[in-house]
């Protein structure tokens, strides 16, 4: 093999290039207006400063909310699940048990379940993994009397790992569904 | 935009990198760590008067063609006076250097401040011009223009269309930022297209290069969006209850095929481009995803489970009917077709180590072109010789490219960012 290299090095300028006046690419950064600007629904950026410490102030003050007590199951919100796979392991039967009835009970309320698969392959195929692991659960709540319209799944893929490891212990944390009631 | 050109072995750029040597922005840096095997010696000659300004015109194409892979660039020092024109060309003297090609040029000032930029290209083998052109452009054209000489001297030479005038996009991480660019092939001049605090992925370019379709997380759920570049508007095409995700374009950029989950599970739907009358096209109980158009508009290929593992599958949209495309091994994802209708590139898990392969329709023969361990989501130059994809090194996403004979490598790093998810453009409309 020829063993020369060559190497162009460029400042991309991540920061800097949003100021270089573009004819074919405009800068555009939306991510400051997504929320208002009009793709659809409400965009709750990072879900840090704004949505979440408002929920949790106002539950808060409120007490006795059982999907907020530590001591109810209800606050358990995280299935996990082996390498992939989506079926519902046996231990996480009494916490989805508890929220499909939580659903049956309170008719209004609306959930959603956030389906993630580990790090390793394609990230498509994962946001498509990811779901089928947040099917798998509504699927299991609605047979348990919960209504087909109180919950949506949604996926994340591998895009959004809690873990940032490049372990089992990581990959293992990060196959995962995450359970969140609406204004949460 | 800065621009630095250097000469450095790989191992000095790891080690500027791992030593985290300040810099003040992030560098996209592009490396060839493997040649062809066949290497044609050209020798580009400094451009009569190219000296004037700043950025010349010959630099620009030597680094072009001696970054494909396919071209090893020819001294051209001491060579006095330099040859502008073809016929100053001395096969002998060239010939004595092992060139079997040369390039010469000028560029002339004009009165209305455009510059004349002329080239020829000289087989010095058989003594002969194989093309002369010229072009009255500005300065800011230079590079346009250096490309644009390059892809014309690649195409004599090589026999297949040249790509340096194509352009990229791809996504950076850096912490939770996430941002969408486009770039030139060379990694010169990127533009962001889109930041977001949440993840931005699949990025797709329409057929004619003016839009691009991508899945963004910034409504805690996948989104399907389409933006011009030329305004920078942008819209929601895709934002149905559940995930959005995967999308496509079809061949007249008219359609884009999308895997949506509004009926339960990951399902392939096709939809006209601005969102309007998604309708499903696959049917399976599990699920179907990654679909992109075979360059016929005729079929999709896929990834599916509907077999137990992951497998590519093709469908043709006009009889309904489903083929099997992979059966060795259990995962193979992410296809991508050849745009010489005859096959296409997809990624492959073997032991735990994804890789990109290639395979053939007809005869079912795979190849393997990168060894992994974690090579993904793979994008075809236009003229089918090159494929980018996304790799790992030093920690970090990178990009990577392969030739699609497996032969010429190269890597694409940016220190402090995870680069991913490229995406090669279409040939500029000319």
């Amino acid at each position: 093999m020829r063993n020369y290299l060559w190497i162009a090095l460029i400042a991309a300028a991540l920061a800097g290039c949003s100021s270089t006046p573009t004819t074919e690419a405009p800068v555009d950064d939306r991510s400051a207006t997504a929320g208002a600007g009009g793709a659809g629904s409400a965009g709750a950026q990072t879900g840090g400063a704004t949505g979440g410490g408002v929920t949790g102030s106002a539950v808060g003050a409120g007490g006795g909310n059982p999907l907020r007590d530590p001591n109810n199951i209800l606050s358990k919100r995280s299935v996990y699940f082996d390498f992939d796979s989506f079926v519902v392991k046996d231990e996480y039967r009494p916490l989805v048990e508890a929220h499909a009835r939580y659903l049956q009970q309170n008719r209004t309320a609306r959930m959603t379940i956030q389906g993630n698969t580990d790090e390793r392959g394609s990230r498509e195929y994962n946001i498509a993994l990811g779901q089928k692991r947040a099917d798998s659960v509504k699927r299991m709540m609605t047979l348990l009397g919960a209504g087909e319209a109180q919950i949506e799944t949604v996926s994340f893929g591998k895009e959004k790992p809690r873990n940032q490891g490049h372990d089992e212990a990581a990959w293992a944390e990060n196959r995962r569904d995450d359970i969140l009631y609406s204004g949460e | 935009m800065i621009l630095l050109l250097r000469r450095w072995f790989a191992f000095g750029l790891l080690a500027l990198s791992s030593l985290g040597v300040p810099l003040a922005h992030a560098q996209l840096s592009i490396e060839i760590v493997g040649g062809a095997g066949a290497q044609i010696p050209i020798a580009i000659v400094p451009f009569g008067n190219e000296g004037t300004w700043p950025l010349g015109i010959s630099g620009v194409v030597g680094a072009d063609l001696e970054r494909s892979g396919m071209f090893r660039l020819v001294s051209t020092d001491g060579v006095v006076p330099r040859p502008v024109r073809a016929e100053e060309v001395q096969g002998p003297l060239w010939r004595a250097r092992n060139a079997d090609a040369v390039v010469v040029g000028s560029m002339t000032p004009m009165p209305d401040g455009k510059v004349d930029v002329r080239f020829a290209l000289v087989d010095v083998v058989k003594q002969t011009s194989l093309v002369a052109m010229s072009f009255t452009v500005t300065q800011q054209q230079f590079r346009v223009t250096a490309h644009k000489i390059a892809d014309i001297i690649y195409e004599k030479l090589t026999g297949d269309r040249g790509v340096f005038s194509t352009r990229i996009a791809y996504i950076t991480r850096q912490g939770t930022r996430y941002q969408l660019l486009v770039a030139d092939a060379d990694g010169n001049d990127p533009q962001t297209v889109v930041s977001s605090n949440e993840p931005l992925l699949s990025p797709r370019w329409s057929p004619d290069g003016t839009r691009l379709a991508y899945v963004s997380l910034e409504n805690r759920k996948p989104v399907v969006y389409v933006q011009s570049l030329e305004t920078g508007a942008r819209r929601a095409v895709a934002n149905f209850r559940g995930s959005n995700s995967s999308p496509a374009w079809a061949p007249d950029g008219r359609r884009l095929a999308v895997t949506l989950t509004k009926d339960g599970g990951s399902q392939v739907y096709l939809m006209n481009a601005d969102g309007g009358n998604p309708t499903r096209v696959l049917t399976s109980s599990g699920i179907d995803t990654e679909a992109m158009f075979t360059p016929d508009g005729q079929s999709l290929v896929f990834t599916s489970d509907r077999g137990g593992t992951p497998q590519i599958y093709r469908a043709n949209l006009l009889s309904g009917q489903v083929e099997r495309l992979t059966f060795d091994g259990s995962y193979n994802v992410s296809p991508r077709p050849l745009p010489d209708g005859k096959g296409m590139v997809f990624v492959r898990r073997d032991g735990g180590r994804f890789q990109v392969a290639t395979l053939d329709y007809a005869t079912r023969q795979m190849q393997v072109l990168t060894a992994g361990p974690g090579d993904e989501s793979p994008s075809v130059a236009p003229n089918g010789k090159m494929v980018i994809y996304a790799s790992e090194g030093g920690g970090r996403g990178i990009l990577a490219a392969v030739s699609i004979d497996g032969r010429v490598k190269q890597r694409l790093v940016a220190p402090a960012v995870d680069v991913r998810e490229p995406a090669w453009g279409p040939f500029p409309r000319s």
